[in-house]
């Protein structure tokens, strides 16, 4: 991730905080930053989200396409998914920097999505062994202010839940030939239903207790944190352990046990929010420019 | 493309602006508050977003280090999802590389490199919606954000595209009037002293038309200079009236 440099006494002044259950800029434990999410914000995509988590800005644009299925998923569709750390957010990102970031990104992401609860896959089938939805799902990372994962998973599913697939029809022309016919109208799509995609919660352990949503001064002083993929109805779909520190069993439950509440509480909020964005749509101009 | 009219009848082109009308420019200073300077630019339905990091310590080896004057990096990058096809690879391909040179050029042309010898500045762009125009929103974008970075210029760099439809000079063509496949022109200009900093050509032009079009670029860049001077005004007041109550 990109560097901060923290001095002793501000590592100290940090780690002894935590102790006492205060963070610096005043949040307890298991809060959350605020969040601004701003959905449909780049007109040629399928579907859009850019989320705001303090100084962290994260931009997830979604194409679907068309291609053939997995040999081995005949009748799925499938997701593609691939992170841009962009130069914007630390010169360290500059051509090949940030890729190794991104791989290890995409590749958590890939492991959280890959069961049969998450997305329906079988909506995203047109003509079975032939033809398919490959949703693409692209990640931005515009600024680096601590805890990506979450944002990311979090603008994720926003996006995914803004994603209007267009409908096609089969029809069987004279010669037996099948032809996929797009819809014209924009407003004829389906969705995609969003309510058991995961979130991801990081709990970072900063000395003996831990905490939700680092910042980077406080990721900078923490040695071990767990990344929980929580459902909506606090099933966990996929953990990791990130640092050089090591864990007890113990920590690890209850940093497993806090990031379930946590996790169930942030789904929520994003459901209500996601509704309301739904009711008054945005049209895309106040993207950066507020 | 069958079946789309580039200029009507009456003058009008396929978006129903005329011929020496630009696209409406809407852009914001001061979008990041981690980098030394960014700026955001929509032109019509192009989306730009350019960072500044610097001056700073040469970064990566100093053999880079240049004795005189200040080392400007650039780089050029497209996500994914700006292209109407999906692009693979969002920078590094050979398109990226020539605009991140070119962008080099025209900013070593302006910024005042000898007050910064030994150090760099690094200048990042990424284009989040791509419909024409990108190296000039590029520009355009990238010189608010020298200018929020409190990085000294000789004038403002604006730049802008201009191409012929049927006869007639158009100025800031869209995506669909650059793949008609006519004759397409980039003109980056330092505004008060009208002196040119990046001129590039593309397809065919006749070289009696040579001047018409030559003019409608630069007005289309005096009139972009316009709208990014009234900008970087309203961005001042505005810091100065905060800093004033604070």
């Amino acid at each position: 991730m990109a560097s901060v440099l923290l001095s002793e006494a501000e590592r100290t002044f940090i780690i002894h905080g935590v102790q006492d259950g205060l963070r610096t800029d005043g949040r307890s434990c298991d809060e959350y930053r605020v969040m601004e999410l701003q959905c449909d914000v780049v007109s040629n995509t399928s579907g859009s989200a850019r989320l705001k988590l303090s100084h962290t800005d994260i931009l997830v644009g979604i194409k679907a396409e068309m291609g053939t299925p997995k040999p081995d998923r005949p009748n799925e569709g499938y997701l593609e998914f691939f992170v841009d750390c962009s130069a914007n957010a630390a010169p360290e990102f500059e051509g090949r920097g940030g890729d190794e970031l991104a791989t290890e990104i995409a590749n958590t992401i890939q492991r959280i999505y890959d069961n049969k609860n998450a997305v329906d896959l079988k909506s995203l089938c047109i003509m079975p062994k032939e033809t398919c939805w490959v949703v693409y799902v692209d990640v931005v990372i515009l600024q680096c202010g601590g805890n990506l994962f979450d944002a990311i998973s979090i603008a994720m599913k926003a996006a995914l839940h803004n994603t209007r697939i267009p409908n096609v029809t089969i029809s069987v022309d004279d010669e037996g030939q099948r032809e996929i016919e797009l819809s014209d109208d924009p407003h004829d799509c389906s969705r995609i239903d969003t309510s058991n995609i995961p979130c991801m919660v990081t709990v970072s352990k900063v000395g003996n207790r831990h905490i939700v949503d680092a910042t980077m001064e406080e990721e900078a002083c923490c040695l071990a944190c767990m990344m929980v993929a929580v459902t909506a109805k606090g099933t966990i779909c996929g953990m990791r352990k990130e640092g050089s520190g090591s864990l007890d069993p113990e920590s690890v439950f209850e940093m497993m046990e806090s990031a379930k509440k946590v996790g169930v509480e942030v789904n929520k909020s994003l459901s209500l929010l996601l509704n309301k964005v739904e009711k008054e749509p945005n049209r895309g101009y106040t993207c950066f420019l507020d | 493309m069958a079946g789309i009219e580039l200029l009507s009848d009456q003058g009008f082109r396929a978006d129903g602006r005329r011929p020496h009308e630009l696209r409406k420019i809407r852009c914001r200073m001061g979008v990041f508050q981690q980098a030394d300077g960014s700026a955001f630019i929509e032109q019509g339905n192009t989306k730009v977003l350019a960072t500044v990091y610097g001056p700073h310590e040469i970064t990566g080896g100093r053999s880079k280090a240049l004795h005189d004057k200040v080392f400007i990096n650039c780089q050029y990058s497209m996500a994914t999802f700006s292209t109407g096809e999906r692009k693979r690879r969002p920078k590094g391909d050979r398109r990226s590389q020539e605009m991140s040179v070119n962008l080099k050029k025209t900013f070593e042309a302006a910024i005042l490199t000898h007050l910064y010898p030994r150090s760099q500045i690094d200048i990042y762009v990424q284009v989040l919606q791509s419909d024409g125009g990108n190296y000039c929103a590029c520009v355009n974008a990238a010189t608010l954000a020298v200018i929020d970075a409190g990085i000294p210029m000789r004038d403002y760099i604006c730049a802008c595209t201009s191409s012929m439809l049927e006869d007639t000079p158009v100025v800031d063509i869209s995506y669909l009037e650059e793949t008609a496949g006519g004759p397409e022109m980039v003109l980056a200009l330092l505004p008060k002293s009208q002196q040119i900093v990046l001129f590039q050509q593309n397809s065919r032009l006749h070289a009696d038309n040579l001047e018409k079009v030559i003019d409608m670029c630069i007005r289309g860049c005096k009139d972009v200079h316009a709208v990014l001077d009234q900008v970087v005004k309203e961005h001042v007041s505005e810091e100065t009236n905060l800093m004033k109550a604070s």
